[in-house]
């Protein structure tokens, strides 16, 4: 139970923008372990990016543990590391969770996907990526972004 | 006390609050009892006295300090009220580790720029810095640099899996990598984030994101003895400890291994005083579970030989003081 409840957390969380439909089917497909949060990653309206992915969540409340996996939509996608920096600070905001996050490109999804991965976990590189003035407002127009 | 009796373990001795975010290092004043300073995300470093009536420690300073700015500063006069005497300017972006040579003439710093940097102070200009190498080699960001206790050979690990080590060999004084250590030789298979040297300086520790921990060792008497350059070679590698990145590792005046990681935990590890055919071996001494609530950044042992105290700092905001000692 407590598993789904912090799934349920980290799920909301990520839940930057959601269609309501959208969100009922997901919750209706919890498996195993998994949970089809589909938050939709948005900036401004035109001219910026416009990423949605699929994220996976997978918990372990005994290690205390969070798996995040997105798949960017092209294999090449440069958007991969600000969508992964996103996933990071939004997690940060909301959730105050002693957790251990891991987040992860899905396997296969993309060509850099260890030299992604590698970037998205290592803390320090974390850090100095949102401390840089252009990222940060980067980060911030997806993750605040009220508009659809 | 031997280090080998059994029962021994961690005891907490102190938990200094104050940081007001992560706590990125700590390290202890080699010429002041007692004193520890630490780093945090908070943008200020701590001094933290240890009152001689008391033992307790209690915070006695705290400096702003820009972060991330690539630049460098040295203080004088920790005890009363610091002032910064000099600001090294140079790399192009954040600087990550610094280190003072066993002489306290040399500084090497290193930074997110991929590049170790050497500075020379001069006496004679009023204790001004020059650059006397800007070494190139890394492929990515350097996480730490270490100078060699006993010679000035520089030693820096990295996010490119690697630990390079750089000396001067020639009459021009130029500084050159001697030696990479990578998975080629051992090595470890991601970032290093940490480096120590026993006190004799024949042995070196070293820590990573890949888990493991691993020993190193080199002939310091054939160095030491003007040969040239003695290349150091892979002893043993420690894995199946930690579950999470091991972010610092600390080798004690008296042989013990601390090491502090990603899952919370502190653990150390000493030789295991066995023979083996396949050379000396190490093992695991105690291992301290939820050290912290978060990870352990920074694991230091206090100068001295007889406290055996261990100073931790965490993304819990904490600096813990704990000693080693048997357990009742």
């Amino acid at each position: 139970m407590l598993e789904l409840r912090t799934r349920d957390l980290v799920s909301r969380a990520l839940l930057i923008k959601i269609q309501r439909t959208k969100t009922e089917e997901r919750e209706k497909k919890m498996t195993l372990g998994l949970i089809n949060a589909n938050p939709v990653v948005q900036a401004k309206k035109e001219g910026l990016l416009r990423v949605v992915s699929e994220e996976s969540v997978t918990v372990d409340d005994k290690l205390d543990r969070i798996l995040i996996t997105f798949t960017p939509t092209i294999q090449h996608c440069s958007m991969a590391n600000i969508i992964g920096l996103c996933l990071r600070a939004k997690l940060k905001e909301c959730l105050q969770l002693h957790y251990k996050v891991d987040i992860r490109v899905s396997p296969g999804s993309h060509a850099d996907e260890v030299s992604v991965n590698k970037q998205l976990n290592d803390k320090e590189r974390v850090v100095a990526a949102l401390e840089n003035p252009n990222l940060r407002q980067l980060v911030d127009e997806c993750i605040y972004s009220d508009e659809i | 006390m031997k280090v080998m009796d059994k029962n021994l373990g961690l005891e907490e001795v102190q938990k200094l609050e104050g940081h007001t975010d992560r706590v990125w290092n700590v390290a202890w004043n080699p010429a002041a009892d007692g004193v520890i300073a630490s780093c945090s995300a908070d943008k200020t470093v701590r001094i933290w006295e240890q009152s001689s009536l008391t033992r307790s420690w209690t915070c006695k300073l705290g400096h702003r300090l820009g972060s991330f700015d690539g630049n460098t500063c040295v203080w004088e006069n920790f005890a009363t009220d610091s002032e910064s005497v000099s600001v090294l300017r140079g790399h192009e972006s954040e600087v990550k580790s610094v280190s003072w040579n066993a002489s306290g003439s040399l500084l090497a710093t290193c930074g997110r720029d991929k590049s170790v940097w050497i500075w020379e102070i001069q006496p004679e200009e009023d204790d001004e810095f020059d650059t006397i190498a800007v070494l190139t080699g890394h492929s990515e960001d350097v996480k730490m640099v270490l100078w060699h206790p006993t010679m000035d050979v520089l030693f820096s690990c990295s996010y490119d899996n690697t630990i390079k080590i750089w000396c001067s060999e020639d009459e021009d004084g130029d500084y050159n990598c001697v030696q990479t250590l990578s998975e080629l030789n051992n090595g470890h298979s991601s970032t290093v984030w940490s480096i120590s040297f026993n006190a004799a300086g024949d042995k070196m520790v070293t820590c990573s994101d890949d888990l493991a921990v691993k020993i190193w060792k080199t002939d310091i008497s054939r160095m030491q003895s003007g040969e040239g350059y003695v290349p150091w070679t892979h002893v043993c590698t420690l894995s199946g400890f930690h579950d999470r990145t091991i972010y610092s590792v600390h080798w004690s005046r008296d042989g013990v291994i601390a090491s502090g990681a990603g899952d919370d935990t502190i653990q150390l590890f000493v030789d295991s005083d066995s023979d083996s055919v396949d050379g000396p071996s190490y093992k695991l001494l105690v291992k301290k579970e939820k050290a912290h609530e978060m990870d352990v950044n920074s694991v230091q042992w206090a100068p001295d030989k007889e406290s055996r105290l261990l100073a931790s700092a965490s993304d819990d905001k904490m600096v813990k003081i704990w000693k080693l000692a048997s357990e009742p």
